[in-house]
């Protein structure tokens, strides 16, 4: 579903992205892991079209379409999501309103009609159960005055809304107590299926406990060094990153 | 350069048809005017208070004075279906300069005076003496232009202990096939412990002439005493308005101004409020939307005279296109007026780079121990949000007008009027969705297409 060819990027003429290639399939679970700076939320912010990066070179594919010619939006319809790791407070702009107005875009990219109140309201009420987002978060204003813990809930509760068929998870655990944890993670493995595929950006092995990854890769200064199963993350754990900058370092 | 000169001259050719058209008591202040207006000249753009708007091009078009009172053919209550639903207002209307009652008038029997000036010389002799042009300040050339040529106005009088059951609304139209300049005046006295909810809308029929608005409006509020007071615009880019409300608050007494435009051309907003009772409350409120070329500027005063009050001012923009927005609030604390509190906020949008916000606010305290702050801020939509919500599908679009409407959000919640509140959510949004249109039976083509 996802081909990412030689991918380089750069923020106010830095280069962040040096030539990423990942290739995700519908089904799988991919793990990238890697130092702070090493360019993993640039990664996540790049594919969703995020304005302030800007692409040097290379290609993605999403299902056979040019990811980067597209707008934000429209990445957002034909079905990509992002966990952000700082969700943003909109003051003013109710959850319920924001929630319907994205479905209804959603659908009408597709040719779709609205969905009516009911049925929305009742989308909402099953949804929100598979985070255990209370009914007063839902009506609040999006994120505003939310907990750490309800904010990343609230994120998972809208990837449940909205069903993309790629989810970037960008440091979803950071900030999460233990049962936070657990709910977050039992959502997204919930909302697992055979169709579509997550990729978590995490530091640590934690969550990785709870969301099983197919593989495991580490990014450093901008490019994939290292990918390999499940284990890799253990042994990171254990020995931290060091050994694989030096390893990188020393060929250069 | 003169622009009031030409209205000078003609007053001066038609003084007698003005003096037998009027009461005495208008009369005898046009007199007044008359004196001040031969050395008065209308401030120059730029200066103090006047930095982003030019009253003297806004007077200087040949706009036609109805000087004899013409009729013209108009009936506002079929032309026009200007209700809010569920408020069930007394409605009146306006139309140019002449005042006409509605059937639904009928509903308001006994409870408030809503007459015009003509008859309430008459009726309530007394009361228009002593207040009529009283809180005025013939000071401004735009004020004593109005005192001049006005001939006649709209007396609203809540009697002492009245709670007035329905709210008040006043539709004023321009609908005329002429360019033309007409001066509304009102004269509010809402008794002791009296209570009135006073919605009025600026509408105007016809989009092809140019109107100007050069109104008055005087309120006293007596001792324990509440008012609400809505005055929205929803004009054309050919309308203007100058408008200067004065206040006089009286002990215990709690005013609502909301000043909201929607629509218009050019506004001059002024509020002038004397708070000169212990324990009275102000709230004066402001919400502009403007794009294409409009221009809206509020001057606000507040004269904190007794000690013990408190007055909250909030004035939120949002400007798009070459929209230009100006603010400039003023809070006084006079000597010996402990336990004031006073706070003045003033929050802008600009959605676009050709868009300008002029705000200046000001405050100026002679007491210690009172509690005053204020804050005035431009900003841009928030960058990070818009991404935000793009990156859940929500097209740039909308994702611009779910963030202007959530920035004025708390200015309509403000609204102590729960119809006029909902109804209001539902005109911004539409506003903002750029459907609609120029007034022309705006309510009523809403509540058409609403049925």
């Amino acid at each position: 579903m996802l081909v990412i060819k030689d991918l380089q990027a750069s923020i106010e003429d830095k280069q962040i992205l040096k030539g990423i290639n990942l290739t995700v399939k519908p089904g799988e679970v991919h793990a990238i892991m890697g130092p702070n700076g090493s360019g993993k939320s640039t990664l996540s912010a790049v594919l969703t079209g995020n304005p302030a990066y800007t692409v040097t070179g290379g290609s993605v594919e999403f299902y056979g379409k040019d990811l980067l010619a597209l707008s934000p939006e429209d990445r957002a319809h034909e079905g990509l999501f992002l966990s952000f790791q700082y969700p943003v407070e909109i003051p003013g702009v109710s959850m319920v309103n924001f929630m319907r107005t994205a479905l209804n875009e959603k659908r009408k990219y597709f040719g779709q009609d609205p969905l009516s109140a009911a049925d929305f309201l009742k989308l909402m009420r099953e949804k929100r159960s598979i985070v255990q987002l209370d009914n007063k978060l839902a009506s609040r204003a999006v994120n505003e005055g939310f907990s750490g813990g309800e904010k990343k809930r609230n994120e998972i509760f809208q990837m449940a809304m909205l069903e993309p068929r790629l989810s970037i998870l960008d440091e979803t655990d950071s900030g999460l107590d233990i049962d936070a944890l657990r709910i977050v993670a039992s959502g997204v493995n919930t909302l697992k299926s055979k169709d579509n595929a997550t990729i978590v950006i995490t530091h640590y092995q934690r969550l990785l406990d709870y969301i099983k990854p197919d593989f495991v890769h580490v990014l450093y200064k901008g490019r994939i060094v290292m990918s390999a199963g499940p284990e890799l993350a253990l042994e990171l754990e254990e020995k931290g990153y060091d050994w694989i900058k030096e390893q990188v370092d020393s060929q250069q | 350069m003169n622009a009031l000169q030409q209205y000078i001259d003609l007053y001066d050719e038609s003084r007698e048809v003005f003096e037998q058209q009027s009461p005495d008591l208008l009369n005898a202040l046009r007199r007044e005017a008359r004196e001040l207006l031969q050395v008065a000249r209308l401030p120059r753009k730029g200066s103090e208070d006047y930095e982003a708007t030019d009253l003297e091009s806004v007077f200087a078009h040949d706009y036609g004075v109805n000087v004899n009172r013409l009729p013209f053919d108009v009936d506002p209550e079929n032309t026009f279906h200007c209700d809010v639903p569920n408020m069930s207002t007394c409605l009146y209307y306006s139309s140019n300069d002449a005042f006409h009652s509605s059937a639904t008038a009928e509903r308001n029997i006994g409870k408030v005076v809503v007459e015009p000036f003509c008859m309430a010389v008459d009726d309530y002799p007394e009361l228009m003496k002593a207040y009529y042009g009283k809180l005025a300040r013939m000071s401004d050339p735009t004020v004593a232009l109005n005192t001049l040529l006005v001939q006649d106005g709209l007396f609203i009088y809540v009697p002492d202990g009245v709670v007035a059951e329905r709210p008040i609304q006043l539709v004023n139209i321009f609908n005329a096939a002429l360019d033309m300049m007409v001066q509304r005046r009102l004269l509010i006295v809402v008794g002791k412990n009296a209570s009135l909810k006073l919605l009025a809308c600026d509408h105007t029929q016809s989009p092809d002439y140019q109107y100007l608005n050069n109104q008055v409006i005087e309120i006293v509020a007596l001792e324990g005493s509440t008012l609400d007071f809505y005055d929205m615009e929803e004009s054309t880019p050919l309308t203007r308005r100058v408008s200067s409300i004065y206040v006089d608050q009286r002990e215990g007494s709690n005013v609502l101004i909301d000043g909201i435009t929607l629509i218009n051309g050019f506004t001059r907003n002024n509020y002038h409020v004397e708070v000169n009772g212990e324990h009275a409350e102000t709230h004066l409120l402001g919400m502009t939307i403007a794009s294409g070329e409009q221009h809206v500027d509020s001057h606000t005063f507040i004269s904190h005279n007794a000690p013990r009050c408190n007055s909250n001012e909030m004035f939120k923009y949002v400007l798009n296109d070459n929209a230009v927005g100006a603010f400039a609030g003023k809070i006084l604390v006079k000597p010996n007026c402990p336990r004031v509190e006073a706070y003045q906020g003033n929050r802008n949008l600009c959605g676009a780079p050709t868009a300008k916000m002029y705000t200046k606010p000001q405050l100026e305290i002679y007491t210690d121990d009172v509690m005053c702050s204020h804050g005035s801020a431009v900003g841009q939509l928030d960058e990070e949000a818009l991404f935000y919500m793009r990156t859940r599908g929500i097209g740039i679009a909308e994702a611009r007008r779910l963030l202007m409407q959530a920035f004025v959000a708390d200015v309509i919640d403000g609204v102590r009027l729960d119809a006029l509140r909902d109804r209001l959510h539902y005109l911004v949004e539409k506003r903002f969705a750029g459907t609609l249109s120029n007034c022309a039976g705006c309510m009523a083509a809403c509540k058409k297409n609403q049925e």
